[in-house]
């Protein structure tokens, strides 16, 4: 104790003044993107996307890092030793709105750009936020997707993921929202599965259970789309319930073909980690400044435009069914 | 015993000396470790051995370990409280609501103690006068406290915290050494001093090492144990303090998971998850361990699943080497 506090202080002190001279000039641009959780297969695509983005810049690394679990607390673990690494950016996908504020807000201190992408932070803790899409756009999509299995109408659950997911709530509002355009569809009742593969089957099985004539499952999340459609499949209700919403190609090409989803969205995240790639390096190198209305080069994916809250939608999401699904399931 | 004023008739109140006590403990062995990280770390970042980035390591464990004080007793007397993280995110709960209507610092903080004291206390009357076992009770009431947390706040959060109240989390005391580093030292005191150098730490080993002889010695068990429930609730309401204020908002999944690594901190400084062993300056070096692990592995950006593996290896670790040694030994 006596030893580790003496090191702590004494030798701490004595190269505390090296740490300055660490950064040197011509030091490749050092990007970390950090994600909710490693190992999931969303945010190894967009990894992919970075790595292509960081080739395409030349003097750019990628770091690409997370927690275990998708909390908060682990985030700001990861960020703190960012920051002791004198990162030059940290584009980040969060756990949580707020709680990571401070975090960041001290990376920022400390000269280092901060942008979310994917799931936000507040304004205050970051420079910009690169959404994959507009939320009512998702919203109206996976709607869509339901309903234009349904033209004569039925009844809808929604699978989410947790009661604090952030995108998902919004999703699910701005879907709430457009509930009208659409003729004779009921939403008949929401659970949660936590982004977990096992709770979110139980779910979707007690789902088909509480409602025995539910027409579809909509999962706005890659885990729960993908149990939700398993489930399916081993109630043997093929053809009865539909299960659409957001997925990942790879993972849900099962169920295309076994028809337990007709069809999908979602915007790639190849494209979403090239993207927040591009931006992070345009505002490290101060080669482009955040602020509403600015327009900001994102190599092959054009511009992103801010607008008040300097937020700014990358592009529209994207339909897979029987006839794409497999040019793009070996991708991601 | 080398001392030459004793006579030669006297007998010794130990049967070793300190010095040859400290060689053989625990506390020695995971100080080496400790130290080994340590080097290791400076050798394997350039950018480890830095003032403030030693200070925001601390962090990792600061609020952690101020649990696993009061934890170290309560497992040391033989039982356990699983629902210390959900004590964490009802009080942080509390205060938040609280916070909300206007309710300044010393209000807030208040709020915090009296909601941690509350739901130790809840605890402890459920284990000491109803007669259940504190893992069955904990497990319980660990869904019970989070999931009032979640009633309240569902896909909410409170943020609407007075600006002073950062300075718990996010403030420092002098230069780089931050307020909850300082807090974290002096709670090593005192749990220090409670543990080792009073009646009531004896009796908690008392209790852990035989409840019937302890009974019948005149130990008040129920209450003891009481307090101890009492005590880890407090520390629980301490940290709920700390990390909202460092976290600057509230929501009901604050501290997910916290109350394994709290666990993992005290068997780790070397308390016997059987009862009756185990000292707080295991523990606090058990909190640099985790810390400068999580830390230094965190710099070489090594994915946190490495590190959850790294911790459970040495976690087995710690457990299998004094049996081995023994069996080695006989």
């Amino acid at each position: 104790m006596k030893l580790t506090r003496r090191l702590f202080g004494g030798a701490a002190m004595a190269t505390a003044l090296m740490a300055g001279s660490m950064a040197h000039a011509d030091d490749p641009v050092r990007i970390a993107l950090v994600v909710k959780a490693l190992g999931i297969g969303f945010f190894e695509a967009a990894a992919k996307g970075a790595e292509e983005a960081a080739a395409e810049l030349g003097n750019v690394e990628v770091i690409y890092t997370g927690p275990t679990t998708t909390t908060a607390e682990g985030q700001i673990e990861v960020i703190n030793a960012l920051i002791a690494q004198q990162v030059d950016a940290i584009a980040i996908s969060s756990n949580d709105t707020d709680a990571l504020v401070p975090a960041l807000k001290k990376a920022m201190q400390r000269g280092i750009t901060v942008i979310s992408w994917d799931s936000g932070v507040a304004p205050e803790g970051r420079e910009l936020h690169l959404n994959p899409s507009s939320n009512p756009l998702i919203g109206n999509m996976i709607l869509k997707l339901a309903a234009d299995e349904l033209p004569e109408g039925g009844k809808v659950a929604l699978l989410s993921a947790t009661t604090t997911s952030t995108n998902q709530n919004i999703w699910i509002e701005e879907m709430t929202k457009v509930l009208g355009d659409y003729k004779g569809i009921e939403v008949v009742g929401t659970v949660y599965g936590d982004d977990l593969a096992d709770k979110s089957y139980r779910e979707a099985t007690g789902l088909m259970q509480t409602y025995p004539d539910l027409d579809a499952i909509i999962a706005p999340t890659s885990v729960g789309i993908v149990a939700a459609a398993r489930a399916v499949e081993d109630a043997g209700k093929v053809g009865e319930v539909n299960v659409t919403g957001l997925g990942l190609p790879s993972e849900m090409a099962g169920a295309i073909e076994s028809g337990a989803s007709k069809s999908f969205a979602i915007w790639n995240p190849i494209d979403l980690g090239y993207s927040a790639t591009m931006l992070a390096y345009q505002l490290a190198t101060d080669a482009a400044e955040a602020a509403p209305g600015a327009e900001i080069p994102m190599g092959r994916m054009g511009t992103l435009t801010l607008d008040e809250n300097t937020e700014g939608a990358m592009a529209d999401p994207f339909v897979y069914d029987e006839t794409n699904i497999d040019d793009f399931k070996d991708i991601f | 015993m080398s001392d030459a004023s004793l006579t030669p008739r006297s007998i010794p109140d130990r049967l070793h000396s300190p010095a040859a006590r400290l060689l053989a403990s625990w506390e020695l062995l995971l100080l080496v470790v400790a130290v080994a990280i340590f080097i290791a770390n400076t050798l394997a970042s350039p950018y480890f051995l830095n003032a403030w980035n030693l200070s925001d390591a601390t962090f990792n464990f600061t609020e952690k370990a101020m649990i696993a004080f009061a934890m170290a007793l309560l497992i040391i007397a033989g039982e356990i409280d699983l629902s210390v993280a959900a004590i964490i995110a009802l009080a942080s709960t509390a205060m938040g609501a609280a916070a909300s209507v206007g309710v300044g610092t010393p209000g807030l903080v208040a709020i915090g103690l009296a909601t941690g004291l509350t739901c130790g206390a809840f605890n402890g009357v459920l284990v000491t006068r109803m007669g259940l076992p504190s893992i069955v009770v904990t497990i319980g009431t660990m869904s019970l406290f989070r999931g009032i947390s979640f009633i309240v706040l569902g896909d909410g959060a409170y943020r609407d915290y007075p600006s002073d109240f950062a300075y718990f989390g996010q403030g420092y005391v002098f230069w780089v050494i931050s307020f909850e580093f300082v807090l974290f030292a002096l709670l090593a005191g005192i749990y220090y001093v409670l543990l080792h150098r009073t009646n009531f730490g004896r009796t908690v080993y008392a209790i852990g090492n035989n409840h019937t002889a302890a009974q019948f010695s005149g130990i008040r068990v129920a209450r003891v144990k009481f307090i101890l429930f009492l005590l880890t609730g407090l520390m629980s309401g301490v940290a709920a303090i700390c990390l909202t204020s460092r976290l600057g908002s509230t929501r009901p999944s604050i501290g997910t998971g916290w109350e394994l690594e709290v666990v993992t901190m005290v068997v780790l400084g070397g308390v016997s998850i059987l009862g009756g062993a185990g000292s707080i300056p295991g523990v606090v070096i058990a909190a640099f361990v985790m810390g400068l692990v999580t830390f230094g592995l965190g710099l070489l950006n090594v994915p946190g699943i490495v590190m959850s593996i790294f911790i459970g290896l040495m976690l087995i670790g710690v457990i299998a080497l004094p049996r081995l040694w023994k069996m080695w030994r006989a």
